[in-house]
């Protein structure tokens, strides 16, 4: 019985850190997979979220989901501009310029973040009733990771409903699938991305924020995690939304369990898989685009 | 680009040698005068600057290994991200002949670092080079931080986390050792080696096989079509590379005496892209000019100022990226192109 319940608590955990992944990648998927454009920052978007979110809470007392929502708003907002100012200009460039210009644009943030709010970590403040533990029946587990679960699982199907229900998502997938075609038939292509990459940098932000309490929140951030961020989305398919969640799940719960039982060297596991999955699929487990 | 060609055809004096295009492309291989002013300044600097040769030396390694990945890149156009994985091939090859003292001689050891290179690049290369764009980014990355956890967890033989220290290189040629005081032997011996690899790169860009490499960065659909075997082309392009940038990692475990996991590291992989970039890639002489500005920048401004260091940097890759696709060396033609006279014809 007690086995039972370690195994399920180290699940629960995995989970919980996937579902972080996953709210973090899912706009890298999507907007790589309308794009083909490398957004290495991506990372940097969730570090920036992440920050707005625990410094709102830490300093300016904001509540939990007001600091969520302004954390989300404002790097929404950021991304926006620096779509429009940087990003477009290169779309037809070659990935080599693309990989330049978001190492360039990781830098910047973190040297930023360093220079106003200082090098050390940002401890997040979980609010009272998400701090303790909660009881699933057979056993205790802690309340936030149970919340973060449910958030993850809620935030998923309303994104594959807005994909596959709604005239947007529709213009997305049909952009993902075909570009050129998608164009020709009216669907405007830039104001879709500027929409598309808007939303998953605030998503990212959000994953930044609520990841912060076991991820920590540093301005090495960025590039920290920037691996894992790029594995979720390349293993799980560009512009699969399903594809990334269960992509997350899978790293997360391998990532928590062999850094539980291999402590030193254990996510070799992990390379050797992805590299495994890419070379069977290039496209990755749920890719849309079969060229 | 259709048209020229035709034009050219149609012409009754194609053959001829004597047209300006012809002549160009006869000329492309020569030497020019400037293309001794590194080895003159690599050589003005040994006897200006006796008190920075160790900088001088870790500056030789950078420009051979970007010049290692300019080959891939620059050439071939083989968009990867996990250049490093060769660099720390190399490197713990001669880290660990000369820690677990199996071998110590300096120049058979670089020439096992480049087999040990070599043989990765060529296995990865087999299997990765059917990929593109972000599966091929995220395999080359993926192959270089397996290889990484492979060599921490090794611990025994590789010394982990904490590498391993205070190897000994036997002298060159039996005389001339290595002294981590006055790194005169260092500087010389790393001078020559990539003066030896960048003679065999040069020879190699201009050749038909680097012409075709070339070809393939370019539009990969004609190569195909005009019957180029690609793949093969391709893989052994990243093997050279490869080689080459594990005698970068050789040399770089034989001048600073240790070997540790920063040789595999994310951060040395995308630091050399960086410089190549930055100094122009597929141009052979972009990796001196990306080099030496980097490093020059690097060494008096990140002691002092590392956080200005990281802005100034972001900034300028923005910058590059945004207005300077083909870095300094590019800027620099245009500058050239505009104020030089023009011939006359």
């Amino acid at each position: 019985m007690n086995a039972a319940i370690d195994f399920a608590s180290i699940i629960l955990g995995g989970l919980a850190a996937g579902t972080v992944l996953f709210i973090v990648s899912v706009g890298l998927s999507v907007t790589m997979g309308l794009m083909g454009f490398v957004n290495l920052a991506h990372g940097a978007f969730a570090m920036f979220g992440g920050y707005i979110i625990v410094l709102a809470m830490n300093r300016a007392h904001f509540g939990f989901a007001a600091a969520l929502a302004l954390g989300f708003a404002g790097t929404a907002a950021l991304s926006v501009i620096l779509e429009q100012s940087l990003y477009r200009r290169l779309y037809r460039a070659g990935e080599l310029d693309q990989v330049l210009l978001t190492i360039g644009l990781i830098l910047i943030f973190m040297a930023t973040l360093t220079i106003l709010v200082g090098p050390q970590s940002q401890p997040l403040q979980l609010p009272p009733e998400l701090g303790g533990q909660i009881n699933l029946g057979f056993m205790q587990y802690r309340t936030y990771s149970i919340f973060l679960i449910a958030v993850g699982l809620l935030i998923v199907v309303a994104i594959w409903l807005a994909f596959e229900r709604t005239r947007i998502g529709a213009q997305i997938r049909a952009t993902v699938d075909n570009r050129r075609m998608a164009e020709s038939l009216g669907i405007n292509v830039d104001r879709l991305f500027t929409i598309t990459f808007a939303f998953g940098s605030g998503m990212a932000a959000l994953g930044g924020g609520l990841g912060a309490e076991f991820l920590g929140l540093d301005p090495q951030y960025a590039l920290k995690y920037l691996v894992y961020f790029l594995i979720a989305v390349s293993v799980g398919g560009l512009g699969s939304v399903v594809g990334v969640y269960y992509a997350s799940l899978l790293l997360g719960t391998l990532d928590f369990v062999l850094k539980l039982y291999l402590p030193k060297g254990g996510t070799i596991f992990i390379y050797v898989l992805t590299i495994l999955v890419l070379l069977w699929r290039p496209r990755g487990l749920f890719g849309r685009k079969s060229a | 680009m259709n048209s020229k060609a035709a034009s050219v055809e149609s012409t009754p004096a194609a053959g001829r040698l004597d047209q300006e295009a012809a002549r160009a492309l006869i000329r492309r291989h020569h030497l020019r005068w400037w293309e001794a002013l590194p080895w003159l300044a690599a050589a003005a600097f040994y006897f200006a600057f006796p008190d920075y040769l160790g900088f001088g030396t870790t500056l030789m390694i950078t420009i051979l290994f970007a010049l290692s990945l300019d080959l891939a890149l620059g050439y071939a156009g083989i968009i990867t991200l996990g250049h490093a994985a060769f660099f720390g091939a190399g490197a713990y090859t001669v880290g660990l002949l000369a820690f677990h003292n199996i071998w110590t001689e300096p120049i058979t050891s670089l020439v096992l670092a480049a087999l040990a290179g070599a043989a990765i690049g060529l296995a990865s290369g087999l299997v990765l080079l059917r990929t593109q764009g972000l599966t091929l980014l995220m395999l080359t990355l993926c192959t270089m931080a397996l290889l990484q956890e492979a060599a921490n967890m090794a611990h025994d033989y590789t010394g982990g986390f904490d590498g391993l220290p205070s190897l000994d290189i036997a002298p060159v040629f039996g005389r001339f050792e290595f002294n981590p005081l006055y790194p005169d032997t260092q500087y010389l011996y790393t001078l020559a080696i990539l003066f030896v690899c960048f003679v065999f790169i040069r020879t190699l860009v201009y050749s038909p096989f680097g012409q075709s490499l070339t070809g393939i960065r370019e539009n990969l659909l004609r190569m195909h079509a005009v019957g180029a075997p690609v793949r093969r082309r391709l893989v052994v392009c990243y093997t050279l590379s490869a080689a080459i940038a594990g005698i970068a990692g050789g040399l770089w475990a034989q001048t600073n005496a240790y070997v540790n996991l920063s040789a595999l590291d994310l951060d040395r992989a995308a630091t050399v892209l960086i410089i190549l970039i930055l100094g122009g890639y597929g141009r052979l002489y972009g990796a001196f000019a990306g080099a030496v500005v980097y490093l020059t920048l690097e060494h008096f401004l990140a002691r002092f100022y590392p956080t200005a260091w990281q802005l100034g940097l972001g900034l300028l890759l923005v910058l590059v990226a945004l207005y300077a696709r083909n870095g300094i060396l590019g800027l620099g033609e245009v500058v050239w192109r505009r104020f030089r006279p023009r011939r006359a014809t």
